[in-house]
């Protein structure tokens, strides 16, 4: 049996390329995957491993907010850390603070983005120097005029030792001089982000610290971590939190699995719909292997052979072709793995450097899957050979497939999409992304039934390529079984890539709006991480000669007549021309000290309309206020809660700060007004000034960065659909030599030929991709559902440009994946015709 | 219509015939003989690497595959051993393929005429797989007749027929003849299928051997037996 499956195999080599193909790649996108994060996660932890060297204990900071610690008296301070650097068995100690430090490039922007620059101290430890950092050029900061630079930071933004930067922690920009240059394994810098050290007292000064944030004890040798822990904690209040250097590494090491693990699942889910979508074509060229080898199969049935032995005989072909795939498959994965590192890095990802790591595991998992998904695609097919009658060994014409034993199967496809559009409309998410789902599934089930109606309303489009349009046309509903499996494969990619464009645009254009209908304001001025802004920059924003009108927000938190809310402190006066509300009680003009403006939810919950007065009570543990609303609006996500005037509100703040200033200016946003803004606050690069378009921007961005990757996670899923059709075609072309040859010899002429093959490949890409625009649609709508009811300005919007893009990528897929099949039908002689079979 | 072949491997040899205008033309000989060959050539299938053929004032050696191809569309008619239509599409418009093709309209009443002499009238609609053997060659012939070609040729067109089809195909072709003025060569290796023909040319080892007029089933027959003997004692 084994013999004549590896013969079957061997003789249909070229028909069988495809399919090898298409495991190959699921193979290698899951091999590749698994390779890829191993490895990643291995370096980065021995990279972090090394940053634990020094650490022998650690005591942290004490739990509980900065609030608390400021009240209570610093506990890591410089005489707990000599104290500890003394305990018997302790080698030397050091501290360490951190926080946010925007550090200005050449261009005076923010280097690394909001979140990743960070501020640290140079310790001079044991021997004045800093173990944790070497540096590879200059000197350590020594004084509040100098600073130095991780290697990466410097050569990114090319500063040198010497040169002059601008940086800013919290208050006022500062320029200093950089002393150094240095290499670290910090975790932070590991990860890709930016690290600026200050010489210690200045650390404290400009990060705003009155103790370490963390004191790092490094044993001598001899003495265990336990045993240091045991002795430090000796001189530490009861209950002070120490970790040792292990336990530290440990969280560490289980921080960046559970990352890596993420990032693993989330690529293994498009690799599984990639392997899904080659299930298809591998079921489509067994069951043509099949149907060609009708006779054979019956001849072996004939002399003996049983159902289950044909059925054997088939899934040992699956099991060889699907051996080989996952061998190439993993063999490619690993290359995709290494590829795929050093086209992070090229990006500017900078990932640890380490071996590559190929755990036993992935070789098993990777092959088990080639293999598994190759053979249950052919399980099917092989249970079909089983069925084929001895006698059919004598008939000359094996029966094509045709609609017949379609009923069953569109019976169950009618069942299981019914069934899925019932669970879209249930109430609960799990269902409804389950009944999405299952409405695919039915949808793939109903394919051939779909491909008829398709098919023939294709035929005007068809109508100026004449005869061959038609004969593309026919020849595509041939066989409606596997016209529709290639389609479907196509159409899966599809649906998932229309709904996620859709439900992508619709909610860039949500927040458009949002942000359009809400901020009347030209700008938005806030700190670059979302820190509090010094009341002092809104006077300085006041001075500016083109400002017409400025508003603090403030924030703070309580409760409005029992309900839980946020309370904005804004300036009453200029409040109502830099926000947009959409009042449905009362108005903003009504806004005086001593009034609020309230959220329609507020005011629905607590009974409260415009007129009305509510007690307000804030967290602080003050006494209530009673405020008068002044007008009910309609909350969103950018506007909630109550708003109130800031002498209202500042009472109640521990600092008196901004979370955000808006500004309007005499003549509207423009580049004069943003660099006048940006010069009047001293072109700090902590301060981020926005307009508008910069607001929605910045998430419309996000939304589409997202999307990118999604379609680049998809691509795989199209691509092997691609595979299916080229596949689909050469079988189409190899049944039809025949009918070719015949219509070649009375006067059909070699370019014809090919646009006939051609054109069905453009039908069928066509089909797969309407179906897949047509579901995707749907999907999105109804996840649009979903989402308009936590996002209030969410509407459902068609990607009219995106659609037409889809199809004619479609078409431009059926052209290109016929260019194989088309050349081939082209060669082929008319004698074909004549010699019979 | 004037051919001669010069060929390496001797698969026509020195071969010099021509088919007049209006005649029915048998070609026999036995497996090997070069008779397929010489079709092919003469029908612009197959390309040879030396001699001439002409249809008409074409040269077809000088043809390229584009203009050989238009050639066969609007010149030649095919009738084949195992039918060959396309079985997607209904009789008629297998009738009508070669017109499509070219995208010409069918002449309605010649197209009409044929349909009537090939008995088909009440069987346009259907798919081949609905049709017998025999009807299935008929739309065959009247998709052969249908384009008003030059010349027919004709693949052993009873080959997979029973007698009583393929009696009635080559009475048909032999009525196209008679009665259109139609040009038919049909190669065949049947000598009942010979003797509809008006003349019957044998050939054997690639060469032309002999030449029979108004010929008779038994006739023809007996030269067969003649030439089989003569090939085993050579």
């Amino acid at each position: 049996m084994f013999r004549t499956a590896l013969r079957n195999v061997l003789a249909h080599k070229a028909r069988l390329l495809m399919t090898v193909l298409a495991v190959m790649l699921g193979v290698a996108f899951v091999s590749g995957t698994l390779v890829f994060t191993d490895t990643f996660g291995n370096a980065y932890k021995n990279k972090s491993a090394k940053s634990f060297d020094h650490v022998s204990v650690a005591v942290l900071s004490g739990g509980g907010s900065d609030e608390d610690e400021k009240k209570e008296k610093p506990r890591l301070t410089d005489a707990l850390l000599k104290k500890a650097a003394a305990l018997p068995g302790a080698d030397s100690a050091i501290g360490s603070v951190s926080g946010f430090t925007a550090l200005a490039d050449k261009d005076g922007k923010l280097v690394g983005g909001e979140w990743g620059t960070t501020g640290a101290n140079y310790f001079p430890g044991k021997g004045g120097k800093d173990p944790r950092y070497d540096f590879t050029d200059g000197a350590a900061p020594k004084s509040a005029g100098e600073i130095a630079l991780d290697s990466r930071t410097a050569d990114r933004t090319g500063y040198r030792v010497g040169d002059t930067v601008r940086l800013s922690t919290d208050g006022p920009v500062r320029t200093a001089k950089v002393s150094g240059v240095f290499d670290t394994d910090e975790g932070s810098v590991v990860a890709g982000g930016s690290l600026v050290l200050f010489d210690n007292k200045t650390a404290f000064k400009a990060l705003n610290k009155t103790q370490y944030d963390e004191i790092d004890v490094k044993a001598a040798g001899g003495t265990s971590e336990a045993a240091l822990e045991r002795s430090v904690e000796k001189i530490l209040p009861e209950d002070h939190p120490t970790m040792t250097g292990g336990e530290l590494k440990a969280q560490q090491d289980s921080m960046i699995e559970e990352q890596t693990s993420s990032m693993s699942q989330v690529l293994l889910i498009f690799a599984g719909i990639a392997l899904f979508v080659g299930i298809f074509i591998i079921a489509n060229t067994f069951t043509m292997l099949v149907a060609q080898r009708t006779k054979e199969l019956a001849l072996m049935r004939a002399v003996g052979a049983s159902r289950r032995q044909v059925t054997r005989s088939v899934l040992i072909e699956a099991l060889l072709v699907g051996m080989v795939a996952a061998v190439t498959g993993f063999a490619l994965g690993i290359g995709v793995a290494v590829g795929l590192e050093s086209l992070m890095n090229s990006a500017g990802a900078s990932l640890p450097d380490g071996p590559l790591v190929i755990a036993p595991t992935t070789i098993v998992v990777a092959l088990l899957i080639g293999v598994v998904v190759t053979m249950l695609a052919a399980w099917l097919p092989g249970r079909r050979a089983a069925k084929i009658p001895p006698v059919a060994a004598m008939n000359s014409v094996h029966a094509t497939p045709t609609m017949r034993g379609l009923v069953v199967r569109n019976t169950i496809g009618s069942i299981i999409v019914a069934l899925g559009a019932l669970m879209l409309f249930m109430d609960d998410n799990y269902v409804k992304s389950g009944g999405a789902g299952v409405m695919l599934v039915g949808v793939i089930v109903l394919t051939p039934l779909l491909s008829r109606p398709f098919i023939a309303a294709s035929a005007p489009l068809l109508k100026p390529f004449g005869v061959t349009g038609k004969l593309s046309r026919l020849n595509s509903v041939r066989n409606p079984r596997r016209t529709a499996s290639t389609a479907a494969a196509l159409m899966i990619g599809l649906t998932l890539i229309t709904a996620m464009t859709v439900v992508a645009t619709s909610m860039s254009s949500a927040i458009n709006k949002m942000a359009a209908g809400s901020m009347k304001a030209d700008y938005s001025v806030s700190m670059a991480n979302f820190q509090p802004l010094a009341p002092e920059v809104r006077e300085k924003l006041d001075k500016l000669p083109d400002v017409a009108a400025t508003t603090p927000l403030r924030q703070a938190y309580g409760e409005a007549d029992g309900g839980f809310t946020t309370i904005s402190g804004v300036d009453p006066k200029t409040f109502g021309s830099l926000v947009g509300m959409d009042f449905i009680g009362g108005s903003v003009d009504g806004l005086k000290a001593g009034d609020a403006l309230i959220d329609d939810k507020l005011a629905k919950d607590q009974g409260l309309k415009a007129g009305d007065t509510f007690p307000l009570k804030f967290d602080d543990d003050s006494k209530t206020v009673k405020v008068k609303v002044a007008g009910v609006y309609e909350g969103n996500e950018m506007l909630s809660g109550v708003f109130a005037a800031t002498s209202v509100v500042d009472p109640h703040l521990t600092k008196v700060v901004d979370k955000q200033v808006l500004v309007k200016m005499e003549d509207g946003a423009s580049d004069k007004a943003e660099d006048a803004i940006v010069k009047a606050l001293g072109e700090n690069p902590a301060i981020t000034v926005q307009d508008k378009d910069a607001i929605s921007n910045a998430v419309a961005g996000a939304i589409n960065m997202m999307l990118n990757m999604l379609y680049g996670l998809l691509a795989m899923a199209v691509l092997i659909a691609v595979l299916g059709v080229i596949n689909t075609l050469a079988m189409s072309v190899f049944e039809r030599k025949h009918e070719i040859g015949m219509l070649r010899a009375i006067g059909l002429d070699r370019a014809k030929v090919k646009q006939m093959v051609r054109l069905e490949a453009v039908i069928i890409s066509l089909f797969g991709a309407v179906l897949g625009l047509g579901l995707g649609l749907f999907m999105g709508w109804v996840a649009g559902g979903t989402i308009s009811n936590s996002v209030s300005t969410y509407t459902m919007e068609i990607p009219l440009g995106r659609i037409v893009v889809f199809l004619g990528i479609a078409a431009l897929v059926g052209v290109l994946a016929a260019m194989w099949p088309a050349r081939s039908a082209a060669k082929l002689n008319p004698l074909m015709a004549i010699k019979s079979e | 219509m004037y051919g001669q072949g010069e060929t390496q491997v001797v698969a026509l040899d020195h071969v010099s015939v021509d088919f007049g205008q209006g005649e029915f033309t048998a070609i026999m000989g036995p497996s090997g003989s070069g008779k397929s060959t010489l079709m092919h050539c003469v029908a612009g299938l197959d390309s040879f690497s030396s001699g001439s053929v002409r249809l008409g004032e074409t040269e077809l050696s000088t043809l390229k595959d584009k203009q050989l191809t238009k050639l066969r569309r609007d010149k030649i008619g095919f009738i084949f051993q195992a039918f060959n239509l396309l079985p997607t599409l209904t009789a008629l418009e297998n009738i009508t393929l070669p017109m499509d093709i070219a995208g010409r309209k069918p002449d309605k009443k010649w197209l009409e005429q044929v349909i009537e002499m090939v008995g088909l009238s009440g069987r346009l609609g259907h798919r081949p797989t609905e049709l017998s053997g025999g009807q299935q060659q008929r739309v065959a012939v009247a998709r052969a007749l249908a384009s008003q070609p030059e010349i027919i040729f004709g693949d052993e067109p009873t080959g997979n027929l029973d007698s009583r089809s393929g009696a009635e195909v080559l009475g048909f072709l032999r009525n196209s003849v008679r009665d259109l003025g139609q040009t038919v060569v049909m190669v065949t290796h049947d000598p009942v299928a010979a003797s509809y023909a008006d003349r019957v040319i044998f050939l054997a080892d690639g060469r032309i051997v002999d030449e029979m007029l108004r010929p008779s089933a038994e006739g023809v027959l007996d030269r067969m037996k003649h030439f089989d003997a003569k090939g085993r004692t050579s």
